[in-house]
């Protein structure tokens, strides 16, 4: 609303270097998103991200409706490995800390390293499903033959009983994904070798 | 500029013009480099056209008829939409009429930063150089091209595309996005620093102001998508896990930032168009443009609330339930400012005395087919409805109501309005109706009966599907035949325009048309505004 300014160039280059300016900070921003985004779903739950932390003290209000959760386990193409949990589903009393022992056996000729992710079902869990000790996102070597048993120590927070997204949800699903460790190899690389994941299917 | 006389600018015999080399390959003239992005725009517009060809042949019936494999038919789809969007609508409602009109409108000799301006033209022709080169290298294993979509998309494009084809696509985003992140830093300096003297942001005219949101919105929004296909890029090649659980990434970031960029986009290529209909309404009804601020507010409004709705496009990913009511509720007040806009269109004309030229017919067209994409928006808007029309034919009938029929119908409207002034030659007005009533009636042919293929369940993207859905696909293709139809008779009557020795007035469409390029020659000398105008209150001006 101001009349054109009696240097136009200085004014321009002004102009011109605040604008570009916006643009590499919104570069910056969309970086930024990835630890903020990391950071956000850890400490919400969001998109099933389960939350880690201690257990509940023992006098901690437990509630009698209970919660059932199913294991899910599963292994991504490329590693030769078995994978399953000790049993299909526990129940689980709300605030009750429970352990749970997952199998997993290479079934290759070669030693292979994997590394395990981890997701809960529905995605609104995530913030209350509160995992003590996993064996996620730890590489994990095996011989060909050798069979690992591996814990999961967690437990469901009572509060998801005062959220009206999940209050009235009494079951849910712990998945496990474990992925070819890929020790820095790009994504083309992996699957040229491999070429496991990118076969085309009929539709 | 130094060899411009102050004479110079009443004829343009007088105009020191280079040679034909100089003049268009390192042009630094907007309105040269105006023409070189039109004519850009119609030849990626003809390859875009041309693969959208080949998807309306093959879903005109069930099972594969032109295609080898749904792949393929897929790599049609992305490629269509991915130059349609970068390499079609943008250069030439932005690019294009942006830089010729933006600084005739406001009274300056030139843009801000002329040599920028052949840079980010340049940019952008290595940015579709690139996207063909992806539609013939191998992406997934055993097909050429990349069949992601525009979205792009992981893990299909990481995992399901190990050939280069997605990063010659990425490439071609990088560098288009640059040339339009330069243009748009070119477009707020000039209107921001060069505006003539006593024109004020609130006289500027409203093609200007439409210009100036978007060129914000470019410059918020794009290096959003330039910092996630980059990431793509290195998930891709450099061991990344950005996007790849494996390494404890989330697929679903990569949709967030997509969109965070994606719906601005949607703005950007519908806002010029929103400035120019303004225009085109205003002059054939000979009247002031009904509301002048509330339409710039408007616009800015879309603008801003524009980036605060964008999960909309992913109510599937598993939000909570308040999430969604935030979303649902921000995209539904998107309507509040576009039904003014639409409003303040309808009020220009009610009184007004009306001429319906061809580019008039375009313009009330578009006000039409832009009302019923917005309202099939609406619908899609809200989140329990949007789970069951996700990714179907509702869709792709939605945004093609908005973006095919809204900004396309646009660009026709303006080459129809901008052409005399363009060019000094005259298209038949008879091409122009003849072409408006055969896209018109073509194009709602062609994507109406999407509708009923959404709600029945038909899915995108997929290149056969059940006999049920035979009927509606067959009336949609033949949609498409009278819609091409209609571009042979807008080329014949480009033809015919520059054969006829027929010239062009100053000011052909008489006392409607106020802005300040109707007061040059047509047309206008290759520098204008030597003595810049002085712009004076009159009354009964806005």
């Amino acid at each position: 609303m101001t009349a054109p300014a009696p240097r136009p160039d200085r004014a321009a280059a002004r102009t011109a270097v605040a604008c570009a300016g916006l643009a590499v900070g919104m570069i910056g921003l969309a970086f930024a998103s990835v630890p903020l985004y990391d950071a956000f779903c850890k400490a919400t739950g969001y998109d099933g991200t389960p939350r880690q932390g201690p257990a509940l003290a023992a006098s901690a209000d437990r509630t009698g409706a209970g919660m059932l959760v199913h294991f899910d386990t599963n292994v991504a193409p490329g590693l030769p490995w078995k994978f399953s949990a000790e049993m299909p589903s526990i129940e689980a009393d709300l605030g009750e800390t429970k352990t749970v022992f997952f199998r997993v056996t290479n079934t290759g000729t070669k030693p292979t390293t994997g590394v395990a992710t981890f997701n809960v079902q529905p995605g609104l869990m995530g913030g209350y499903f509160v995992k003590i000790a996993c064996f996620c996102f730890n590489e994990q070597t095996l011989q060909p033959g050798e069979t690992l048993d591996v814990p999961v120590v967690f437990y469901v927070d009572p509060a998801l009983r005062s959220d009206s997204n999940t209050a009235h949800l009494s079951e849910m699903t712990l998945s496990y994904t474990y992925f070819a460790s890929k020790n820095g190899q790009p994504v083309t690389a992996s699957v040229a070798t491999t070429g496991a994941a990118g076969s085309k299917r009929d539709f | 500029m130094a060899t411009a006389t102050a004479h110079a600018e009443a004829h343009e015999a007088h105009d020191h013009k280079p040679s034909f080399f100089a003049r268009w390959f390192l042009s630094t003239n907007h309105k040269d480099i105006g023409t070189l992005y039109l004519l850009f725009a119609f030849c990626a517009g003809m390859i875009g056209a041309f693969l959208s060809f080949g998807i309306r042949m093959e879903m005109e019936q069930p099972g594969l008829q032109y295609f080898s494999n749904p792949q393929t038919y897929n790599v049609f789809v992305t490629g269509h939409g991915l130059i349609m969007v970068f390499f079609m609508v943008m250069p030439a409602l932005i690019g294009g009429f942006g830089n010729w009109f933006v600084p005739l409108m406001i009274g300056a000799p030139d843009m801000a930063f002329p040599r920028m301006n052949n840079i980010s033209f340049w940019l952008t022709v290595a940015g579709f150089m690139s996207l063909l080169c992806s539609l013939f290298v191998e992406g997934a294993p055993g097909a050429a091209g990349a069949g992601t979509g525009w979205t792009v998309y992981p893990p299909l494009s990481t995992a399901g595309h190990p050939g280069p084809a997605v990063d010659f696509a990425i490439f071609a985003l990088h560098l288009s996005g640059a040339g339009s992140i330069l243009g748009a830093i070119n477009f707020i300096t000039t209107i921001l620093n060069m505006r003539a003297p006593g024109m004020t942001l609130h006289k500027m005219p409203l093609f200007a102001w439409a210009e100036l949101v978007t060129a914000f919105l470019l410059l918020l929004s794009l290096p959003v998508l330039a910092g996630a296909i980059t990431m793509l890029l290195t998930d891709r090649n450099f061991g990344t896990t950005f996007f790849d659980p494996a390494g404890g990434g989330d697929p679903i970031l990569y949709q967030h930032l997509f969109w965070f960029f994606g719906h601005p986009e949607v703005y950007i290529m519908i806002l010029p168009a929103f400035g120019i209909v303004s225009h085109i309404i205003a002059t054939f009804s000979r009247k002031p443009v009904f509301g002048y601020l509330a339409m710039a507010y408007a616009m800015v409004a879309i603008g801003v609330v524009g980036f605060v709705v964008w999960a909309h496009h992913m109510y599937t990913v598993g939000l909570s339930l308040q999430t969604q009511s935030y979303f649902v509720f921000a995209t539904m007040v998107i309507a509040v400012p576009t039904g003014v806009k639409i409003f303040s269109w309808i009020a220009t004309m009610w009184g007004g005395s009306i001429r319906f030229t061809a580019a008039m017919h375009w313009a009330v067209g578009f006000i039409f087919l832009f009302t019923v994409g917005g309202v099939t928006g609406v619908v899609l808007a809200n989140s329990a409805v949007d789970k069951y029309l996700h990714d179907t034919y509702y869709v792709v009938a939605h945004f093609h109501y908005v973006l095919s029929l809204g900004a396309v119908f646009i660009i026709f409207a303006g080459v129809y309005y901008w052409f005399p002034k363009m060019t000094g030659h005259i298209i038949p007005e008879w091409a122009g109706k003849l072409h408006f009533w055969l896209a018109f009636i073509g194009a709602n042919v062609l994507f109406f009966p999407m509708h009923f293929l959404g709600l029945a369940g038909m899915p995108r993207r997929y290149a056969d599907y059940p006999e049920a859905f035979a009927g509606w696909h067959k009336v949609s293709t033949y949609g498409g035949h009278i819609f091409g139809l209609g571009m042979f008779v807008f080329v014949i009557g480009v033809i015919l325009a520059f054969r006829s020795k027929e010239r062009a007035a100053d000011n052909p469409w008489g006392e409607g048309a106020t802005t300040l390029e109707w007061t040059l020659s047509s047309p206008p000398p290759f520098h204008q505004f030597e003595t810049l105008p002085r712009i004076v209150d009159e009354p009964g001006a806005h």
